[in-house]
Protein backbone atom coordinates (compact mmCIF):
# COMPACT_ATOMS: atom_id res chain seq x y z
CA UNK A 1 0.00 0.00 0.00
CA UNK A 2 1.53 3.45 -0.98
CA UNK A 3 0.76 6.85 0.56
CA UNK A 4 1.13 10.27 -0.48
CA UNK A 5 2.56 12.82 2.21
CA UNK A 6 2.64 16.27 1.77
CA UNK A 7 4.05 18.57 3.21
CA UNK A 8 4.05 22.63 3.36
CA UNK A 9 4.65 25.32 5.59
CA UNK A 10 7.22 28.06 6.49
CA UNK A 11 10.97 26.90 5.70
CA UNK A 12 12.90 26.08 8.79
CA UNK A 13 15.94 23.30 9.54
CA UNK A 14 15.07 19.71 9.58
CA UNK A 15 11.66 19.22 8.62
CA UNK A 16 12.87 17.02 5.46
CA UNK A 17 15.00 14.56 8.03
CA UNK A 18 11.85 14.82 10.90
CA UNK A 19 9.52 13.70 8.77
CA UNK A 20 11.65 10.61 7.29
CA UNK A 21 12.91 9.77 10.95
CA UNK A 22 8.84 9.74 11.32
CA UNK A 23 8.62 7.22 8.44
CA UNK A 24 11.70 5.02 9.69
CA UNK A 25 9.86 4.80 13.08
CA UNK A 26 7.04 3.64 11.55
CA UNK A 27 9.03 1.44 8.85
CA UNK A 28 7.46 3.48 6.27
CA UNK A 29 9.93 3.16 3.06
CA UNK A 30 10.33 6.57 1.81
CA UNK A 31 10.22 5.67 -2.25
CA UNK A 32 10.52 9.40 -3.91
CA UNK A 33 10.62 12.76 -2.95
CA UNK A 34 9.97 16.24 -4.51
CA UNK A 35 10.87 19.28 -2.83
CA UNK A 36 10.42 22.79 -4.03
CA UNK A 37 11.06 26.13 -1.49
CA UNK A 38 8.86 28.91 -3.26
CA UNK A 39 9.92 32.38 -1.67
CA UNK A 40 10.60 31.20 1.87
CA UNK A 41 7.09 28.45 1.75
CA UNK A 42 8.72 24.80 1.76
CA UNK A 43 6.26 22.37 -0.53
CA UNK A 44 6.89 18.22 -0.40
CA UNK A 45 5.53 15.24 -1.65
CA UNK A 46 6.96 12.12 -0.56
CA UNK A 47 5.61 8.84 -2.11
CA UNK A 48 6.23 5.98 0.36
CA UNK A 49 5.35 2.47 0.55
CA UNK A 50 3.59 1.32 4.05
CA UNK A 51 3.14 -2.46 3.00
CA UNK A 52 5.25 -3.04 6.05
CA UNK A 53 4.31 -1.08 8.71
CA UNK A 54 3.03 -2.32 12.08
CA UNK A 55 0.47 0.79 12.09
CA UNK A 56 -2.75 1.47 10.30
CA UNK A 57 -3.27 4.08 7.98
CA UNK A 58 -5.15 6.30 10.33
CA UNK A 59 -2.40 5.59 12.94
CA UNK A 60 0.04 6.36 10.34
CA UNK A 61 -1.44 9.99 9.34
CA UNK A 62 -1.94 10.76 13.02
CA UNK A 63 1.67 10.57 13.61
CA UNK A 64 2.77 12.26 10.77
CA UNK A 65 0.29 14.91 12.04
CA UNK A 66 1.66 14.84 15.02
CA UNK A 67 5.42 15.39 13.31
CA UNK A 68 3.74 17.94 11.72
CA UNK A 69 2.37 19.89 14.16
CA UNK A 70 5.48 20.18 16.04
CA UNK A 71 7.15 21.82 13.09
CA UNK A 72 4.57 24.06 12.46
CA UNK A 73 3.76 22.41 9.13
CA UNK A 74 1.01 21.42 7.90
CA UNK A 75 1.04 17.39 6.64
CA UNK A 76 -1.45 15.37 4.86
CA UNK A 77 -1.31 11.96 4.51
CA UNK A 78 -3.48 10.54 1.27
CA UNK A 79 -3.52 6.81 -0.33
CA UNK A 80 -2.15 7.10 -3.98
CA UNK A 81 -5.32 5.23 -5.27
CA UNK A 82 -6.77 8.98 -4.92
CA UNK A 83 -5.17 10.86 -7.20
CA UNK A 84 -4.74 8.04 -9.70
CA UNK A 85 -8.54 8.19 -9.50
CA UNK A 86 -8.86 11.54 -9.87
CA UNK A 87 -6.28 12.41 -13.10
CA UNK A 88 -5.75 8.59 -14.90
CA UNK A 89 -8.08 7.87 -17.07
CA UNK B 1 6.04 8.55 -10.70
CA UNK B 2 4.87 11.78 -9.05
CA UNK B 3 3.17 14.25 -11.07
CA UNK B 4 3.48 17.12 -8.42
CA UNK B 5 1.07 19.42 -9.97
CA UNK B 6 -1.86 16.42 -9.90
CA UNK B 7 -1.19 15.91 -6.34
CA UNK B 8 -1.20 19.38 -5.11
CA UNK B 9 -4.36 20.38 -7.43
CA UNK B 10 -6.30 17.54 -5.37
CA UNK B 11 -5.22 18.97 -1.92
CA UNK B 12 -5.87 22.06 -2.86
CA UNK B 13 -9.46 21.39 -3.84
CA UNK B 14 -10.21 20.01 -0.57
CA UNK B 15 -8.13 22.12 1.82
CA UNK B 16 -9.85 25.44 -0.07
CA UNK B 17 -12.60 25.00 -2.54
CA UNK B 18 -15.01 22.53 -0.36
CA UNK B 19 -14.40 19.37 -3.24
CA UNK B 20 -15.93 16.86 -0.87
CA UNK B 21 -18.28 13.90 -1.32
CA UNK B 22 -21.94 15.35 -0.32
CA UNK B 23 -23.46 12.15 0.27
CA UNK B 24 -23.30 8.26 1.14
CA UNK B 25 -26.47 7.09 0.69
CA UNK B 26 -27.89 3.49 1.58
CA UNK B 27 -30.85 2.56 -0.08
CA UNK B 28 -33.02 -0.01 1.62
CA UNK B 29 -36.19 -1.70 0.58
CA UNK B 30 -38.28 -2.58 3.48
CA UNK B 31 -40.95 -4.30 1.10
CA UNK B 32 -40.36 -6.96 3.61
CA UNK B 33 -41.36 -5.34 6.90
CA UNK B 34 -44.78 -5.01 5.70
CA UNK B 35 -47.16 -6.13 7.99
CA UNK B 36 -51.22 -6.13 9.11
CA UNK B 37 -50.30 -4.69 12.46
CA UNK B 38 -48.55 -1.49 12.18
CA UNK B 39 -46.71 -1.99 15.33
CA UNK B 40 -45.07 -5.15 14.08
CA UNK B 41 -44.51 -3.57 10.96
CA UNK B 42 -42.24 -0.86 13.23
CA UNK B 43 -40.58 -3.22 14.58
CA UNK B 44 -39.13 -5.36 11.30
CA UNK B 45 -38.54 -1.42 10.29
CA UNK B 46 -36.54 -1.01 12.83
CA UNK B 47 -34.82 -4.46 12.96
CA UNK B 48 -33.62 -4.28 9.18
CA UNK B 49 -32.47 -0.33 8.79
CA UNK B 50 -30.39 -0.72 12.12
CA UNK B 51 -28.64 -4.29 10.51
CA UNK B 52 -28.20 -3.37 7.35
CA UNK B 53 -26.83 -0.07 7.88
CA UNK B 54 -25.43 -0.31 10.84
CA UNK B 55 -21.18 -0.27 9.64
CA UNK B 56 -22.22 2.63 7.34
CA UNK B 57 -21.25 5.82 9.39
CA UNK B 58 -17.84 3.81 10.54
CA UNK B 59 -17.07 2.49 7.42
CA UNK B 60 -17.22 5.95 5.66
CA UNK B 61 -15.60 7.89 7.90
CA UNK B 62 -12.66 5.10 7.61
CA UNK B 63 -12.77 6.10 3.66
CA UNK B 64 -12.53 9.24 4.54
CA UNK B 65 -9.61 9.25 6.50
CA UNK B 66 -7.60 6.98 4.76
CA UNK B 67 -7.99 8.93 1.54
CA UNK B 68 -8.12 12.58 2.98
CA UNK B 69 -11.19 12.96 1.25
CA UNK B 70 -14.27 14.55 3.46
CA UNK B 71 -17.65 12.73 3.29
CA UNK B 72 -20.21 14.88 4.48
CA UNK B 73 -23.36 12.92 4.84
CA UNK B 74 -24.09 9.48 5.74
CA UNK B 75 -27.94 8.78 4.96
CA UNK B 76 -30.36 6.15 4.42
CA UNK B 77 -33.31 6.19 1.72
CA UNK B 78 -36.02 3.11 1.90
CA UNK B 79 -38.86 1.87 0.08
CA UNK B 80 -41.71 4.91 0.10
CA UNK B 81 -43.67 4.36 3.04
CA UNK B 82 -46.85 4.36 1.95
CA UNK B 83 -46.86 1.26 0.58
CA UNK B 84 -46.03 -0.56 3.60
CA UNK B 85 -49.28 1.68 5.28
CA UNK B 86 -51.56 0.12 2.49
CA UNK B 87 -51.18 -3.09 4.36
CA UNK B 88 -52.05 -1.83 7.56
CA UNK B 89 -55.38 0.15 7.20
CA UNK B 90 -55.57 0.86 11.57
CA UNK B 91 -51.92 1.86 11.79
CA UNK B 92 -51.19 5.34 12.19
CA UNK B 93 -48.48 6.74 9.52
CA UNK B 94 -46.35 8.75 12.19
CA UNK B 95 -45.79 5.29 13.83
CA UNK B 96 -43.57 4.74 11.01
CA UNK B 97 -42.01 8.15 10.74
CA UNK B 98 -40.76 7.82 14.70
CA UNK B 99 -39.32 4.84 13.72
CA UNK B 100 -37.48 5.50 10.84
CA UNK B 101 -36.81 8.52 13.13
CA UNK B 102 -35.38 6.21 16.21
CA UNK B 103 -33.57 3.98 13.50
CA UNK B 104 -31.76 7.02 12.15
CA UNK B 105 -30.51 8.14 15.35
CA UNK B 106 -29.11 4.66 16.22
CA UNK B 107 -27.14 4.33 13.49
CA UNK B 108 -25.80 7.76 13.59
CA UNK B 109 -26.78 9.02 10.21
CA UNK B 110 -27.75 12.84 9.09
CA UNK B 111 -31.07 12.01 7.69
CA UNK B 112 -33.30 9.10 6.28
CA UNK B 113 -35.76 9.94 3.34
CA UNK B 114 -38.35 7.43 2.20
CA UNK B 115 -41.26 9.05 4.13
CA UNK B 116 -43.22 9.32 0.44
CA UNK B 117 -45.86 8.12 -1.48
CA UNK B 118 -46.12 8.07 -5.26
CA UNK B 119 -49.60 9.59 -6.77
CA UNK B 120 -48.73 10.46 -10.09
CA UNK B 121 -51.59 8.72 -11.54
CA UNK B 122 -54.00 8.40 -8.38
CA UNK B 123 -54.06 7.00 -4.82
CA UNK B 124 -53.53 3.86 -3.54
CA UNK B 125 -54.38 2.14 -0.22
CA UNK B 126 -52.27 4.22 2.02
CA UNK B 127 -50.79 7.12 0.10
CA UNK B 128 -53.70 9.56 1.47
CA UNK B 129 -53.09 8.73 4.89
CA UNK B 130 -49.52 9.60 4.35
CA UNK B 131 -49.74 12.07 3.04
CA UNK B 132 -51.75 13.96 5.65
CA UNK B 133 -49.73 12.76 7.92
CA UNK B 134 -46.66 14.19 6.64
CA UNK B 135 -46.71 17.86 9.07
CA UNK B 136 -47.53 15.91 12.08
CA UNK B 137 -44.77 12.99 11.22
CA UNK B 138 -42.07 15.96 9.98
CA UNK B 139 -43.13 17.82 13.04
CA UNK B 140 -42.52 14.93 15.44
CA UNK B 141 -38.82 14.01 13.84
CA UNK B 142 -35.25 14.85 13.52
CA UNK B 143 -34.41 12.88 11.34
CA UNK B 144 -37.03 12.12 8.74
CA UNK B 145 -37.48 13.43 5.17
CA UNK B 146 -40.61 13.23 3.35
CA UNK B 147 -41.64 13.27 -0.53
CA UNK B 148 -44.32 13.02 -2.73
CA UNK B 149 -44.34 12.13 -6.66
CA UNK B 150 -47.26 14.06 -8.06
CA UNK B 151 -46.53 13.71 -12.04
CA UNK B 152 -44.67 12.23 -14.53
CA UNK B 153 -44.23 12.14 -18.33
CA UNK B 154 -45.76 9.09 -18.69
CA UNK B 155 -48.81 9.71 -16.52
CA UNK B 156 -49.59 13.55 -16.61
CA UNK B 157 -49.81 15.25 -13.53
CA UNK B 158 -52.24 14.40 -10.70
CA UNK B 159 -54.09 17.48 -9.76
CA UNK B 160 -55.98 15.96 -6.92
CA UNK B 161 -52.44 15.30 -5.41
CA UNK B 162 -51.20 18.72 -6.20
CA UNK B 163 -54.23 20.68 -4.72
CA UNK B 164 -54.05 18.58 -1.65
CA UNK B 165 -49.97 19.53 -1.47
CA UNK B 166 -50.28 23.43 -0.89
CA UNK B 167 -52.38 22.63 2.98
CA UNK B 168 -49.88 20.15 3.79
CA UNK B 169 -46.90 22.39 2.90
CA UNK B 170 -48.09 24.98 4.89
CA UNK B 171 -49.47 22.88 7.69
CA UNK B 172 -45.63 21.27 7.71
CA UNK B 173 -44.20 25.36 8.32
CA UNK B 174 -47.22 25.93 10.91
CA UNK B 175 -46.34 22.90 13.15
CA UNK B 176 -42.88 23.86 13.20
CA UNK B 177 -43.23 27.74 13.28
CA UNK B 178 -40.73 28.02 16.58
CA UNK B 179 -38.66 26.11 14.75
CA UNK B 180 -38.04 28.22 11.72
CA UNK B 181 -41.09 26.50 9.96
CA UNK B 182 -38.44 23.45 9.15
CA UNK B 183 -40.96 20.97 8.44
CA UNK B 184 -41.45 22.55 5.29
CA UNK B 185 -37.59 22.49 4.33
CA UNK B 186 -37.62 18.59 4.69
CA UNK B 187 -41.01 17.80 2.37
CA UNK B 188 -40.28 18.06 -1.23
CA UNK B 189 -42.89 17.71 -4.48
CA UNK B 190 -41.46 16.18 -7.31
CA UNK B 191 -42.42 14.97 -10.84
CA UNK B 192 -40.07 12.67 -12.02
CA UNK B 193 -39.10 11.43 -9.17
CA UNK B 194 -36.08 9.84 -10.01
CA UNK B 195 -35.93 6.36 -7.88
CA UNK B 196 -32.37 6.25 -7.10
CA UNK B 197 -31.40 10.01 -5.73
CA UNK B 198 -29.08 9.88 -3.05
CA UNK B 199 -29.63 13.69 -1.83
CA UNK B 200 -32.57 15.09 0.54
CA UNK B 201 -35.06 15.82 1.51
CA UNK B 202 -35.80 13.74 -2.06
CA UNK B 203 -34.57 10.20 -1.43
CA UNK B 204 -36.55 7.03 -1.33
CA UNK B 205 -35.80 3.64 -2.66
CA UNK B 206 -37.42 2.78 -5.62
CA UNK B 207 -39.34 -0.78 -6.18
CA UNK B 208 -37.08 -1.40 -9.10
CA UNK B 209 -33.80 -1.24 -6.65
CA UNK B 210 -32.10 -4.14 -5.34
CA UNK B 211 -32.98 -5.08 -1.63
CA UNK B 212 -29.80 -2.90 -0.58
CA UNK B 213 -27.31 -0.59 -2.42
CA UNK B 214 -24.70 2.36 -1.62
CA UNK B 215 -25.62 5.80 -4.19
CA UNK B 216 -23.14 8.39 -3.69
CA UNK B 217 -23.79 12.27 -4.50
CA UNK B 218 -20.55 14.11 -5.23
CA UNK B 219 -20.18 17.88 -4.67
CA UNK B 220 -18.05 20.70 -5.57
CA UNK B 221 -19.02 23.78 -6.86
CA UNK B 222 -16.43 25.53 -5.55
CA UNK B 223 -13.48 23.44 -7.53
CA UNK B 224 -15.42 24.84 -10.81
CA UNK B 225 -15.08 28.12 -9.86
CA UNK B 226 -11.66 28.22 -8.63
CA UNK B 227 -11.18 26.46 -12.40
CA UNK B 228 -13.35 28.96 -14.28
CA UNK B 229 -11.61 31.66 -12.28
CA UNK B 230 -8.14 30.89 -14.12
CA UNK B 231 -9.28 31.54 -17.03
CA UNK B 232 -9.11 34.91 -19.10
CA UNK B 233 -11.99 36.86 -19.20
CA UNK B 234 -12.01 36.37 -23.38
CA UNK B 235 -11.94 32.88 -23.02
CA UNK B 236 -14.59 31.43 -25.54
CA UNK B 237 -17.30 29.15 -24.00
CA UNK B 238 -15.96 26.30 -25.50
CA UNK B 239 -13.20 26.69 -23.28
CA UNK B 240 -15.09 27.68 -20.60
CA UNK B 241 -17.40 24.43 -21.20
CA UNK B 242 -14.20 22.29 -21.73
CA UNK B 243 -12.93 23.39 -18.58
CA UNK B 244 -16.23 22.38 -16.56
CA UNK B 245 -16.22 18.95 -17.93
CA UNK B 246 -12.33 18.15 -17.28
CA UNK B 247 -13.03 19.55 -13.44
CA UNK B 248 -16.14 17.77 -13.55
CA UNK B 249 -14.55 14.41 -14.73
CA UNK B 250 -11.75 14.61 -11.68
CA UNK B 251 -14.77 15.60 -8.94
CA UNK B 252 -16.99 12.34 -9.92
CA UNK B 253 -13.75 10.33 -9.78
CA UNK B 254 -13.72 10.42 -6.43
CA UNK B 255 -16.84 9.65 -6.21
CA UNK B 256 -17.40 6.74 -8.30
CA UNK B 257 -13.77 5.61 -6.15
CA UNK B 258 -15.45 6.25 -2.63
CA UNK B 259 -19.09 4.31 -3.83
CA UNK B 260 -16.39 1.59 -5.03
CA UNK B 261 -14.60 1.37 -1.59
CA UNK B 262 -18.14 1.98 0.24
CA UNK B 263 -19.85 -1.10 -1.89
CA UNK B 264 -16.48 -2.99 -1.13
CA UNK B 265 -16.39 -2.78 2.21
CA UNK B 266 -20.12 -2.73 3.08
CA UNK B 267 -20.54 -5.75 0.78
CA UNK B 268 -23.65 -4.23 -0.64
CA UNK B 269 -24.24 -3.72 -4.47
CA UNK B 270 -22.94 -0.44 -5.64
CA UNK B 271 -26.05 1.13 -7.19
CA UNK B 272 -25.14 4.97 -8.54
CA UNK B 273 -23.24 8.10 -9.05
CA UNK B 274 -24.98 11.48 -8.99
CA UNK B 275 -23.46 13.83 -10.81
CA UNK B 276 -24.63 16.83 -8.91
CA UNK B 277 -23.09 20.27 -8.27
CA UNK B 278 -24.65 20.31 -4.85
CA UNK B 279 -23.67 23.89 -3.10
CA UNK B 280 -23.46 24.70 0.39
CA UNK B 281 -23.69 27.94 2.25
CA UNK B 282 -19.85 28.23 3.04
CA UNK B 283 -18.73 31.10 0.92
CA UNK B 284 -17.45 30.08 -2.46
CA UNK B 285 -19.08 26.94 -2.98
CA UNK B 286 -22.06 27.90 -4.77
CA UNK B 287 -23.64 27.43 -8.21
CA UNK B 288 -24.62 31.19 -8.32
CA UNK B 289 -21.19 31.98 -7.84
CA UNK B 290 -19.94 29.94 -10.47
CA UNK B 291 -22.41 31.75 -13.49
CA UNK B 292 -20.94 34.75 -11.63
CA UNK B 293 -17.54 33.85 -12.50
CA UNK B 294 -18.42 32.87 -16.12
CA UNK B 295 -19.72 36.26 -16.57
CA UNK B 296 -22.78 37.66 -15.02
CA UNK B 297 -23.20 40.89 -12.73
CA UNK B 298 -25.39 38.92 -10.26
CA UNK B 299 -26.74 35.54 -10.57
CA UNK B 300 -30.58 36.10 -12.12
CA UNK B 301 -30.10 38.67 -14.54
CA UNK B 302 -30.44 38.10 -18.18
CA UNK B 303 -27.89 35.47 -18.86
CA UNK B 304 -28.48 33.18 -16.19
CA UNK B 305 -30.50 30.45 -17.95
CA UNK B 306 -28.39 30.28 -20.28
CA UNK B 307 -24.99 29.85 -18.48
CA UNK B 308 -26.87 27.63 -16.30
CA UNK B 309 -27.89 25.28 -18.52
CA UNK B 310 -24.09 25.12 -20.61
CA UNK B 311 -23.13 24.40 -16.73
CA UNK B 312 -25.39 21.74 -16.19
CA UNK B 313 -24.78 20.14 -19.64
CA UNK B 314 -21.16 20.29 -19.01
CA UNK B 315 -21.09 18.87 -15.47
CA UNK B 316 -23.04 15.95 -17.17
CA UNK B 317 -20.75 15.19 -20.11
CA UNK B 318 -17.36 15.56 -17.80
CA UNK B 319 -18.93 13.43 -15.23
CA UNK B 320 -20.82 10.38 -17.20
CA UNK B 321 -17.32 9.20 -18.61
CA UNK B 322 -15.77 9.21 -14.75
CA UNK B 323 -18.79 6.48 -13.69
CA UNK B 324 -19.82 3.14 -14.04
CA UNK B 325 -23.07 3.91 -13.76
CA UNK B 326 -25.26 7.46 -13.40
CA UNK B 327 -28.29 8.52 -11.76
CA UNK B 328 -30.27 10.24 -9.04
CA UNK B 329 -30.75 13.91 -9.76
CA UNK B 330 -27.36 14.22 -11.79
CA UNK B 331 -27.10 17.96 -12.67
CA UNK B 332 -26.78 21.62 -11.26
CA UNK B 333 -28.75 21.87 -8.40
CA UNK B 334 -30.32 25.73 -7.21
CA UNK B 335 -31.55 25.67 -3.73
CA UNK B 336 -31.70 29.28 -2.76
CA UNK B 337 -31.06 28.67 1.14
CA UNK B 338 -27.76 26.39 0.71
CA UNK B 339 -26.34 28.76 -1.37
CA UNK B 340 -24.10 31.38 -0.66
CA UNK B 341 -24.35 32.98 -3.75
CA UNK B 342 -28.24 32.83 -4.52
CA UNK B 343 -28.82 34.23 -1.17
CA UNK B 344 -26.69 37.36 -1.95
CA UNK B 345 -28.83 37.47 -5.49
CA UNK B 346 -31.60 37.33 -3.79
CA UNK B 347 -30.66 40.34 -0.91
CA UNK B 348 -29.77 42.51 -3.63
CA UNK B 349 -33.13 41.65 -5.51
CA UNK B 350 -31.63 40.17 -8.52
CA UNK B 351 -33.07 36.69 -8.21
CA UNK B 352 -36.91 36.29 -8.30
CA UNK B 353 -38.73 33.14 -8.42
CA UNK B 354 -39.73 33.51 -11.95
CA UNK B 355 -36.32 33.63 -12.76
CA UNK B 356 -35.87 30.35 -10.66
CA UNK B 357 -38.45 28.75 -12.47
CA UNK B 358 -36.62 29.54 -15.55
CA UNK B 359 -33.77 28.28 -14.47
CA UNK B 360 -35.42 24.56 -13.41
CA UNK B 361 -36.25 24.02 -17.12
CA UNK B 362 -32.42 23.20 -17.87
CA UNK B 363 -31.04 22.43 -14.58
CA UNK B 364 -31.36 19.61 -12.26
CA UNK B 365 -34.60 19.67 -9.43
CA UNK B 366 -36.87 22.84 -9.34
CA UNK B 367 -38.09 25.37 -6.79
CA UNK B 368 -35.71 24.66 -3.77
CA UNK B 369 -35.44 26.10 -0.50
CA UNK B 370 -36.98 29.04 -1.57
CA UNK B 371 -38.82 31.17 1.45
CA UNK B 372 -42.22 32.57 0.41
CA UNK B 373 -43.99 35.06 2.73
CA UNK B 374 -46.09 33.06 5.48
CA UNK B 375 -49.05 34.31 4.07
CA UNK B 376 -49.07 32.86 0.92
CA UNK B 377 -52.59 30.80 0.00
CA UNK B 378 -52.55 27.17 -0.09
CA UNK B 379 -53.71 27.14 -3.57
CA UNK B 380 -51.09 29.59 -4.71
CA UNK B 381 -48.35 27.22 -3.69
CA UNK B 382 -50.24 23.83 -5.18
CA UNK B 383 -50.62 26.18 -8.73
CA UNK B 384 -46.83 26.67 -8.04
CA UNK B 385 -46.14 22.77 -8.09
CA UNK B 386 -48.74 22.57 -11.07
CA UNK B 387 -45.87 24.96 -13.11
CA UNK B 388 -42.94 23.15 -11.56
CA UNK B 389 -44.56 19.57 -12.75
CA UNK B 390 -45.54 21.01 -16.28
CA UNK B 391 -41.69 22.17 -16.88
CA UNK B 392 -40.43 18.42 -15.62
CA UNK B 393 -43.35 16.58 -17.50
CA UNK B 394 -42.81 18.07 -21.27
CA UNK B 395 -39.33 18.48 -20.56
CA UNK B 396 -39.17 14.34 -19.46
CA UNK B 397 -37.01 15.65 -16.58
CA UNK B 398 -37.21 15.79 -12.82
CA UNK B 399 -38.56 19.13 -11.02
CA UNK B 400 -39.55 19.91 -7.57
CA UNK B 401 -40.75 22.42 -5.32
CA UNK B 402 -39.84 23.00 -1.80
CA UNK B 403 -40.95 25.70 -0.47
CA UNK B 404 -40.59 26.99 3.28
CA UNK B 405 -44.06 28.78 4.01
CA UNK B 406 -42.14 31.70 6.64
CA UNK B 407 -45.30 31.89 8.61
CA UNK B 408 -45.73 34.86 11.71
CA UNK B 409 -42.38 36.46 10.00
CA UNK B 410 -42.78 39.69 8.11
CA UNK B 411 -41.11 41.06 4.91
CA UNK B 412 -37.12 41.78 5.13
CA UNK B 413 -37.33 38.58 8.01
CA UNK B 414 -34.39 35.89 7.81
CA UNK B 415 -35.11 32.05 8.08
CA UNK B 416 -31.84 30.42 9.36
CA UNK B 417 -32.24 26.78 9.24
CA UNK B 418 -28.23 26.07 10.42
CA UNK B 419 -25.81 23.88 9.04
CA UNK B 420 -26.41 22.56 5.38
CA UNK B 421 -29.89 23.64 4.83
CA UNK B 422 -28.51 27.56 5.04
CA UNK B 423 -30.33 30.62 5.71
CA UNK B 424 -32.96 32.77 3.05
CA UNK B 425 -34.97 35.76 3.50
CA UNK B 426 -38.51 35.78 2.07
CA UNK B 427 -38.87 35.78 -1.71
CA UNK B 428 -42.19 37.41 -3.12
CA UNK B 429 -44.42 35.20 -4.98
CA UNK B 430 -47.43 36.24 -7.01
CA UNK B 431 -50.46 36.77 -5.01
CA UNK B 432 -53.11 36.44 -7.78
CA UNK B 433 -55.14 33.90 -7.12
CA UNK B 434 -55.36 30.46 -9.20
CA UNK B 435 -57.78 28.91 -6.59
CA UNK B 436 -60.38 28.32 -9.79
CA UNK B 437 -57.93 26.26 -11.51
CA UNK B 438 -56.70 24.40 -8.30
CA UNK B 439 -60.00 23.53 -7.38
CA UNK B 440 -60.81 21.83 -10.54
CA UNK B 441 -58.60 18.69 -9.58
CA UNK B 442 -58.37 15.59 -11.94
CA UNK B 443 -55.80 14.88 -14.25
CA UNK B 444 -53.82 17.05 -16.40
CA UNK B 445 -53.35 14.14 -19.25
CA UNK B 446 -50.31 12.93 -20.38
CA UNK B 447 -48.31 14.94 -23.64
CA UNK B 448 -47.20 14.00 -26.73
CA UNK B 449 -43.87 13.22 -25.55
CA UNK B 450 -45.05 10.02 -23.38
CA UNK B 451 -46.06 8.33 -26.43
CA UNK B 452 -42.16 6.73 -27.77
CA UNK B 453 -43.43 3.24 -28.33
Amino acid sequence: MKAVITVSGKDKVGILAQICTACAQANANVEEVTQNIIAGMFAMIMLVDISHSPLTFEQFTEKLAAQGKALDVDVRCTRQEMFDAMHRI
Amino acid sequence: MLNTNDILETIKMISDEHLDVRTVTMGISLLDCADPDGKKACEKIYRKITEKAKDLVKTAEEISATYGMPIVNKRISVTPIAMLLASAPDADPVWYAKTLDAAARAIGVNFVGGYSALVHKGFSAGDERLIRSIPEALASTEYVCSSVNIGSTKTGINMDAVKMMGPIIRQAAELTQERMCTGAAKLVVFCNAPEDNPFMAGAFHGVGEPDCVIHVGVSGPGAVRAALAKLPKDASLDEVAELIKRTAFKITRMGQLVGRLASERLGVPFGIVDLSLAPTPAPGDSVANILEEIGLESCGGCGTTATLAMLNDAVKKGGVMASNHVGGLSGAFIPVSEDDGMIKAVERGSLTIERLEAMTAVCSVGIDMVVIPGDTDAAVISALIADEAAIGMVNTKTTAVRVIPAIGRKEGDVLDFGGLLGYAPILPISPFSPAVFVNRGGRIPAPLQALKN
